[in-house]
């Protein structure tokens, strides 16, 4: 389905922009990482690309896609989960992605035992822990074998340890071969986790750059200062 | 006082001995408001998910309306109802009017609304938390109201009951289009204002309690049912 490409993409609400000219093109491979402070329009840009938004101006399109969204999944900063097992609600996804129930169940189990949460996979969802349920989510979007996966700032709410299993099962999931695009406004995330960053400043895209070459000369005079504004030691 | 006094003592015999007038009026209520209750909520919960999940034009007009209802005046319902059950009435061929079917149309008119009113504003909020999540997962909106239904499930049963307290405790609607008939249509409430206004206080003192302690005993039943679930499931 890949590569997305974004045209001239806007978005309003009430003449208020919020997403600005915002035009690239991304393709399969690298991990994707959208920079940038609160109030940029990461996470309305991935809710664009993902679907959940229309843009008011400009064109998404997934080239390599002949109808429509193609294999895609996002997990939220915020996990939402059903009131029903940890287990059902990996199955839902799965039910609703037209999935047999014979292999809805194989594909339940794979997936808890890959994040590691076979041990409560019958437990209520609800009563996890807030880093198991971000597991959870990431295992209901990662069962349903996505091409892309978004992730809108997967670890704003956990605490390190939580932090360091949602990424090192983010980099198992590129390693299967799905697309990662996600945001964040942590430095030292983006570093560990992107191989190239799109870095977005007040609802317009103000850079793009591989990881390495971001971190050590910023083109952009706002990627410079979010830098040195978010480690100013350096 | 000791007319009253007496009539308790002879209300709490009446309830101690089962008296087979007292039980065929209890039989009957219980019968008209539970299938009442039911045929509503087969209504009342799917317009409240429908309201909740759809967006149309002249939706908030109709939400307004829906809360309004749930202050319909049970002798307005039994009226309407009158009026669509008697001999001339466009359903007057079914031959309801006074009869029990008749008193379970007029609850169901009566409580509809208020299940519908009621479980709109809880799905509503649910769905706020859950929209995100159910469209990234491809959920159409049938699919994603069944889904919520099931998810507030444990508060929908203080909906139900918040309709069957109304159903069982309303005497206008049944009065008018039962007619109170003395073994076929006469339930607590009506037989409770009748004997009163007779000045035969036992029957309805006695009849008076029974109703007050399935209220409380249905409402603690409630409670405990909502307390369990949010122990369990969060």
């Amino acid at each position: 389905m890949l590569p997305l490409v974004l045209d001239k993409v806007a978005y309003a609400i009430r003449d208020h922009a919020i997403i600005d000219d915002v035009s690239f093109e991304i393709t399969a491979g690298p991990r994707t990482v959208i920079l940038g402070p609160n109030g940029a329009g990461k996470s309305v840009l991935m809710r664009l690309c993902h679907g959940l938004l229309q843009p008011t101006a400009g064109a998404i399109r997934w080239m390599g896609s002949r109808n429509g969204r193609g294999r895609q999944a996002m997990v939220f900063q915020r996990p939402v989960m059903l009131r029903r097992s940890a287990r059902g609600n990996i199955t839902y996804g799965l039910a609703l992605a037209g999935v047999s129930p014979r292999e809805r169940r194989l594909r339940a189990q794979d997936v808890l035992e890959a994040v590691g949460l076979a041990h409560v996979a019958d437990k209520p969802a609800r009563v996890l822990s807030g880093g198991e349920q971000q597991r959870l989510a990431l295992a209901r979007a990662w069962a349903l074998g996505p091409e892309v996966l978004f992730l809108d700032e997967p670890t704003a709410n956990l605490d390190p340890g939580a932090t360091r299993e949602v990424e090192s099962l983010i980099g198992q999931i590129h390693a299967g071969g799905t697309k990662i695009i996600m945001t964040t406004h942590n430095l030292g995330q983006a570093r560990r986790l992107g191989d190239e960053i799109l870095f977005m400043h007040g609802g317009r895209l103000a850079e793009r750059a591989p990881v390495a070459t971001f971190f050590a000369q910023p083109a952009s005079h706002e990627a410079a200062a979010f830098i040195k504004g978010e480690m100013p030691w350096q | 006082m000791n007319d009253i006094t007496a009539a308790w003592a002879t209300a709490l015999q009446l309830i101690a001995a089962f008296d087979p007038q007292l039980t065929d009026i209890v039989a009957l209520s219980m019968e008209v408001s539970v299938t009442a209750v039911v045929l509503a909520a087969l209504i009342g919960l799917p317009l409240g998910a429908a309201l909740a999940v759809v967006r149309f034009p002249g939706r908030k007009i109709v939400v307004v309306a829906l809360n309004a209802l749930m202050g319909l005046p049970p002798v307005v319902v039994g009226l309407l109802v009158y009026l669509l059950l008697s001999r001339a009435g466009p359903l007057g061929e079914l031959g309801l009017l006074f009869t029990p079917g008749a008193m379970v149309v007029a609850q169901t008119v009566l409580c509809a609304p208020i299940m519908a009113a009621l479980s709109r504003q809880v799905l509503e909020d649910a769905w706020r938390e859950y929209e995100e999540q159910l469209r990234s997962l491809g959920a159409g909106a049938a699919r994603a109201a069944l889904t919520l239904l099931w998810d507030v499930r444990f508060s929908l049963v203080t909906i139900v009951l918040a309709g069957f307290g109304r159903a069982a405790a309303e005497v206008g609607a049944v009065m008018i289009v039962g007619g109170n008939i003395d073994g076929v249509t006469r339930v607590m409430t009506t037989t409770i204002a009748l004997e009163t206004s007779k000045g035969d206080l036992p029957l309805a003192l006695g009849l008076g309690m029974i109703l007050l302690g399935i209220v409380l005993g249905v409402n603690a039943l409630a409670q405990l049912v909502r307390d369990a679930a949010s122990r369990r499931y969060g």
